[in-house]
């Protein structure tokens, strides 16, 4: 936010001054244009945010109960709650499945799709590569859970086991996501990065169109080979796409919350729950709204704390660059 | 123009990978190697889409005689047709359409009123503007779900369509305003000052000259404001209780949790869930990268 730092006094600020020369009624009248949006955004996001930061303050059963007021009950509550720790922990793994693994595969995809499919083989196959890739990310995310879930069905009918079966010889009826922890979180991480694998592609894909293709071809013939192009040209030029997917995805991966509630539920016994599906299920059918609000809060906290250090990071890297 | 809707109209044309240029050297064994790997990889990608299309035409005993690899023996419709009607699917469709329609129509409007204001306006504290505006796609659903639910108890309006309208309305116009802002932060101040001149008022210069010089990105904004609306699925999950209210992926997902639904209705009920999106992504796939590639470089 360079433009927010203190300028000496200017008669007028070029860079503040509005687009459309004025005629009476100043700037003040473009405040006109907010009212729609600013009551919209108070209503919907605000009144909520305020109000369950408040409640994260009282105890309440919901409904006509009395609003109790409890300090920081649930808030102290929170960190000796191993649900709540356990979900926080799983979240780590769902930024491996959401945002590590997606942005290292995309890359390569990417590179490959953009630097040998698309030049050598045409840009009309890479760009159909590409656009399969992005497939799963439009597919709403009910019917992708449903489609895995049938997948990973339990007992001998299931999609895999049978595949399993086949290959092995043997009866293989394993329940991926109901058995135990590890299979029901790995077999949640694997529609993770399903879903999520198209969206680097593609943003990386486009930002490879800015790199001049001559100076791939120069370095070609000082006899660089791919992956020190890849290293050298490529990975430098596409640094703020990164940055994009990284803060983009890390978010998401916060919220995260339909994967677990299609899949798992929470299963087997609330091990791969995960923040969000908590505050879900304790807003639903807990008995203490104050520490549903509580958890919720939790989580836009953080979601808010790691935008800022995102944000921060990437000023600073523009400014290094500039 | 400017560099930024530059990017966003034309994107691609210039540096797009030629092929008739650099073909002149012979393909090498691990550029095939290549190749042939991301074709596995994008294979892989829509396996489960393939077992889908292959499993939603068998009839239950055919199904569960055969391997879910195996093509079936006859088609048979049952599973589509019991989806259809017994899960009231045109009413879901209808739903969709008209919930996610409306939130892509009255988004972009309200993204290009906030954006007016900070772009062309300059209004003080627009960085802070864009952030509080931004907000909306920051906080966790959950933390709105609860307030959310009671206010719209009280007006009346849970399993009514525009409880989810209007919360839309408000989340997707968050990445509007923070796409429009910085576009218009750049439009050209000379065509403005022209129609200022010849006496144009400020909506004037809104609707009759910024409006058609964005509608391609404006456009690009509503098919990603449809489609993110048509997959949402906690609040709309929450708000949304009665049968006749349900939308494409709820349905689904109420089907899925039932007990005894036969496994070839599930089956034909996910691949005609999906139909309404593939036909949505062939018709805007150009128009989908696009915009994910607007968003990207801001």
């Amino acid at each position: 936010m360079p433009s927010m730092t203190r300028t000496p006094k200017r008669q007028v600020q070029p860079q503040d001054a509005p687009r459309i020369p004025q005629r009476g009624g100043g700037k003040l009248g473009y405040w006109l244009y907010f009212i729609p949006g600013a009551i919209l955004v108070g209503v919907v996001i605000f009144y909520p945010i305020i109000r369950n930061l408040r409640l994260s303050f009282f105890h309440w059963r919901g409904g006509r109960a009395e609003e109790q007021f409890a300090g920081f009950e649930n808030w102290t509550a929170l960190f000796q709650d191993s649900e709540y720790l356990q979900s926080f922990m799983n979240i780590a793994l769902v930024i491996v499945a959401m945002v590590i693994v997606p942005t290292l595969l995309g890359l390569v995809v990417a590179a490959a799709l953009f630097d040998v499919v698309g030049r050598r083989f045409g840009g009309k196959l890479s760009s159909f590569l590409r656009a399969t890739y992005y497939l799963p990310q439009i597919l709403p995310i009910a019917v992708a859970g449903v489609m895995f879930s049938w997948i990973l069905k339990p007992n001998s009918d299931g999609v895999l086991n049978q595949f399993l079966s086949f290959l092995t010889g043997d009866d293989v009826a394993v329940n991926w996501l109901g058995g135990q922890y590890s299979t029901a979180i790995i077999s949640t991480m694997v529609l993770m990065i399903w879903i999520q694998i198209g969206y680097p592609v593609v943003i990386f894909m486009a930002a490879l169109q800015r790199v001049e293709p001559e100076l791939y071809e120069a370095s070609e013939l000082d006899g660089a080979n791919w992956f020190q192009r890849f290293r050298a040209i490529t990975l430098p030029m596409i640094r703020p796409e990164v940055f994009v997917v990284g803060l983009t995805t890390t978010i998401a991966a916060l919220k995260v919350f339909a994967p677990v509630f299609i899949l798992t539920r929470g299963g087997p016994s609330k091990s791969t729950y995960v923040p969000s599906f908590y505050a879900y299920q304790e807003f639903i059918s807990g008995t203490d709204k104050g520490y549903a609000a509580a958890i919720a809060s939790s989580i836009t906290i953080v979601v808010f704390i790691v935008s800022v250090i995102f944000i921060k990071a990437q000023t600073r890297a523009e400014r290094k660059d500039a | 123009m400017t560099t930024a809707p530059a990017t966003l109209n034309g994107q691609g044309t210039k540096h797009r990978p030629a092929g008739t240029k650099h073909k002149k050297r012979g393909r090498t064994t691990s550029e095939w190697i290549v190749l042939v790997l991301m074709a596995l990889g994008a294979l892989l990608v829509v396996f489960p889409m393939l077992l889908l299309l292959i499993n939603a035409f068998k009839s239950p005993a055919d199904y569960a005689n055969s391997n879910p690899l195996e093509l079936p023996e006859a088609l048979s419709f049952d599973g589509i047709q019991a989806f259809w009607s017994g899960h009231n699917f045109p009413r879901a469709l209808w739903n969709s359409v008209f919930i996610s329609g409306m939130v892509a129509i009255l988004a972009v409007i309200l993204s290009v009123l906030n954006s007016f204001a900070i772009g062309i306006g300059r209004v003080k504290g627009r960085t802070w503007l864009i952030l509080v505006f931004l907000m909306a796609n920051l906080v966790p659903q959950e933390m709105l779900f609860d307030p959310l639910f009671k206010l719209y108890d009280d007006l009346g309006l849970l399993s009514n369509p525009w409880s989810v309208i209007i919360t839309f309305t408000v989340i997707q116009s968050a990445f509007g305003t923070y796409l429009l802002s910085s576009l218009l932060g750049t439009f050209p101040k000379e065509i403005l000052e022209a129609a200022a001149v010849d006496g144009a008022s400020r909506f004037r210069s809104l609707r009759s000259i910024i409006v058609p010089i964005l509608k391609p990105t404006l456009s690009v904004l509503m098919v990603f404001f449809f489609i993110w609306t048509w997959n949402e699925f906690l609040l709309p999950l929450a708000f949304l209780n009665t049968d006749d209210s349900l939308t494409v992926p709820l349905v689904l997902e109420q089907l899925n949790g039932e007990r005894q639904t036969d496994t070839t209705t599930l089956v034909a009920g996910t691949l005609i869930s999906v139909i309404p999106t593939i036909i949505f992504f062939l018709i805007f796939q150009r128009t989908l990268t696009r915009g994910i590639t607007a968003g990207a470089v801001k």
